[in-house]
This record gives structure tokens, C-alpha cells and sequence, in this order.
């Protein structure tokens, strides 16, 4: 029951992108076309996993141990940065197509402040390690979701003809505040 | 370029929220006031101009293929000193920036100006350009906040002007991405008048 309630909070009730802000630039970015939407939310989830699971054990058993908590930011990025690096050269190795797929969004993941804010936010909520990883996979999720519905929003909204003025990211900004405005029909799910 | 040229720069014609659009994620969260806004903007202002100054110093004897970790562990030692001061001195912002500090560290302007400026150009170069390039982030941040609790609550830097409750929106989340839209629209037409 917990672990659901987690799911549904990070999803829909706390969306990341919605309710947060957090991974912005990436949810402006790259949500022109459906496609690459997809493509940058399975590489998003892959890596948010993954840095949750090794930041979280990198805090407890490194830097706690050893009563350094507060070099958390230097080392999260750093370990962020090279796990970002070696999914990037493991992948390129094994499996050609999924590199090709999901190649190209790697890089930009190390900049993605979802990243980063979802492996501090376990630490500061007290996870254990089992919540960290769920929560990390349902943050994810919701970031798919959030960038997948506004690039077939601005998919349609090509065709529209808006002021000069708007074009671009001031209407990308305001399809995503209305966007917001639905998900907040939610809160109260999940406190 | 002259020096006040390159100071001014970061001001309106290339100010890194309303005409580069960087650094969306700390601008949307942190406006819900002005004050908010402004302290936001005086923190990363601390971190670009150090990391700038830093960078521009040891560009010549950091490798070429390494520089990208290097600056950003440049930066995020900057970050640490924002975020240990902050906490030390003014607990109550800390607590409403909250993980916005720490997330100093990945916003994009900062890296962004230690990549394209600091590391080619001379240290005052790289102070002045940090400087103009944090002002302009912060009066970004410092109008949309304002913005956002005129609005929101009916009153500027804390104090009430217009009684009742005001446009609650613009307080959450939705406002946020709404106003800073429209703000950037107005800039585009201001720019190509």
C-alpha cells in the first residue's frame, strides 16, 4: 500500500515536471515531436534508477560513514556525470539499436536537474533503499507522461496560427501552465 | 567588446531567462514572491561570478578532454559554500528555496558561461561577464516574483497593498509557467520593436 501510494503521489499528485519543476529544460526541449519524446522518457527512467540506487548506497555506506554529508552535492553530480558516461559506453557495446534509440539523449541527461533533484530528494525524504528505487521509477514515469502529452499538444499546435510573439517556447510555457492547471485536480489524491 | 558592453549584455539582449531561455527550472520554482525570486538570483549571481573568476584562472592548466568535469566540480564547490552559508545565516530562505540550492549546480547558464565565456576569455573579463549575466538572471527572477505576488496575494516584497485574497493561481504551480510565458512574450516584442 505504501509503495502504491508513492507511485501515484510521484505520477500524477507531485508531478515532476508539473508540480515540482524540476527537468524543465529537457520537458521544453525536446517535446516537439512524440517520437523523441518517448525516446528521451525510456532514457530518463533508465538513468534515474540507476543514479537513485547508486547515489543512495554512495550516501549511506560513503558518505555518512565517513561524516562528509556535506560534500552530497559534489559527489552526486560527479557520480551522476560518469554513470551517465558508462550507460552511455555499455550500451554502445551490447545492444546497437538501443543505443541508436537512445544515444543521442544520454548526454543531455547530465544536465537534466531531475536527475540530481530526485537522487537528493530520497536522502532528504528518508526513503530506504526499496522506496528510493520506486520512487525513483515513478518520477520518471510522470516525467515520461508530462513530456509526452505537451509534444502531442505541440504536435497539433503546429498547424495553429498564433501571434509572431508567442511562437516557441511562450506558448510551449502556457500549454504546459494549463497542463499544470488539469494535474492540480489532483492533489487531494495523496497527501 | 568593451567592458560595459560586456556587462550590460547579460541585462536584456542575451539575458539568460527571457531571450536564452536556461535555467527554467529554478526561475519557475522559486518566484512565488519577489523576495524568493531576488534570493534566488543573489545566490546563483555568488556561484557564476566564482565559478567564472575560477575558471577563467585555471583554464590554461586544465586539460582539454577533462574540462567539462572539472568545471562542473569547480561549480559545485561553489554551490557548497551557497548552500552551508545560506543555511547558516538565513535558515528561513534555505528552507523555502530548498533543493533549488544544491540544484545551482546543474542549472544551465552557469556551465553554460564557464564553457562559452570564462574559460576563453581574461579573469576581469570573466568577473564582469558573471556579473552581468547574474544581475540579469536576478531582475528576471525579481520581476517575475513581483509579477506573481502582486497577482497572487496582492502584495509586494511582503507587504499587502490590495486586500483580499488575490489570484491564488499565480501563487502555484500553473501561474508559473503561464506568467513566465507571457513575460517572455512581451520581451520578444519589446526586442523586435
Amino acid at each position: 500500500m505504501e509503495y502504491i501510494l508513492i507511485i501515484i503521489s510521484a505520477i500524477i499528485v507531485n508531478n515532476i515536471v508539473l508540480a515540482q519543476f524540476l527537468g524543465v529544460c529537457p520537458f521544453l526541449g525536446v517535446s516537439n515531436k512524440v517520437g523523441t519524446a518517448i525516446g528521451m522518457s525510456v532514457a530518463v527512467t533508465f538513468v534515474m534508477v540507476l543514479a537513485t540506487l547508486v547515489t543512495y548506497l554512495i550516501q549511506v555506506y560513503v558518505l555518512n560513514k565517513m561524516g562528509i554529508a556535506f560534500m552530497q552535492t559534489i559527489t552526486f553530480i560527479l557520480v551522476i556525470a560518469s554513470l551517465v558516461q558508462m550507460v552511455e559506453i555499455i550500451l554502445k557495446k551490447i545492444s546497437q539499436p538501443l543505443y541508436q534509440a537512445l544515444g543521442i539523449f544520454l548526454p543531455l541527461i547530465t544536465t537534466n536537474c531531475a536527475v540530481l533533484g530526485v537522487a537528493i530528494l530520497v536522502i532528504k525524504k528518508n526513503y530506504n533503499l526499496l522506496e528510493g528505487v520506486v520512487y525513483g521509477a515513478a518520477t520518471a514515469v510522470g516525467f515520461g507522461l508530462a513530456l509526452i502529452i505537451l509534444a502531442g499538444i505541440r504536435e497539433q499546435l503546429e498547424l495553429a496560427d498564433v501571434p509572431g510573439v508567442m511562437k516557441g517556447v511562450p506558448l510551449s510555457l502556457v500549454t504546459a501552465g494549463i497542463l499544470a492547471l488539469a494535474f492540480m485536480g489532483f492533489t487531494g489524491i495523496v497527501k | 567588446m568593451n567592458q560595459a558592453q560586456n556587462f550590460t549584455k547579460g541585462l536584456l539582449r542575451e539575458n539568460p531567462i527571457l531571450v536564452l531561455v536556461l535555467g527554467t527550472c529554478p526561475t519557475l520554482a522559486t518566484t512565488s514572491s519577489s523576495l524568493n525570486g531576488i534570493g534566488m538570483g543573489v545566490a546563483t549571481t555568488f556561484v557564476l561570478l566564482g565559478s567564472n573568476v575560477m575558471i577563467s584562472l585555471l583554464s590554461d592548466y586544465i586539460p582539454d578532454k577533462v574540462r567539462i568535469p572539472a568545471f562542473i566540480v569547480i561549480i559545485a564547490s561553489f554551490v557548497t559554500i551557497v548552500d552551508l552559508v545560506m543555511q547558516a545565516y538565513v535558515p528561513d530562505l534555505y528552507k523555502t528555496l530548498g533543493i533549488f540550492i544544491p540544484l545551482i549546480v546543474v542549472n544551465c547558464i552557469v556551465l553554460g558561461r564557464a564553457e562559452a565565456f570564462a574559460s576563453k576569455n581574461s579573469v576581469f573579463s570573466a568577473m564582469i561577464d558573471g556579473l552581468g549575466m547574474g544581475l540579469g538572471f536576478t531582475i528576471a527572477l525579481g520581476i517575475l516574483g513581483a509579477f506573481r505576488e502582486i497577482a497572487g496575494s496582492g502584495s509586494i516584497f511582503g507587504y499587502k497593498f490590495i486586500p483580499g485574497d488575490g489570484i491564488l493561481v499565480f501563487i502555484l504551480a500553473p501561474g508559473a509557467f503561464i506568467a513566465l510565458g507571457y513575460l517572455i512574450a512581451l520581451v520578444n516584442k519589446i526586442r523586435k520593436t
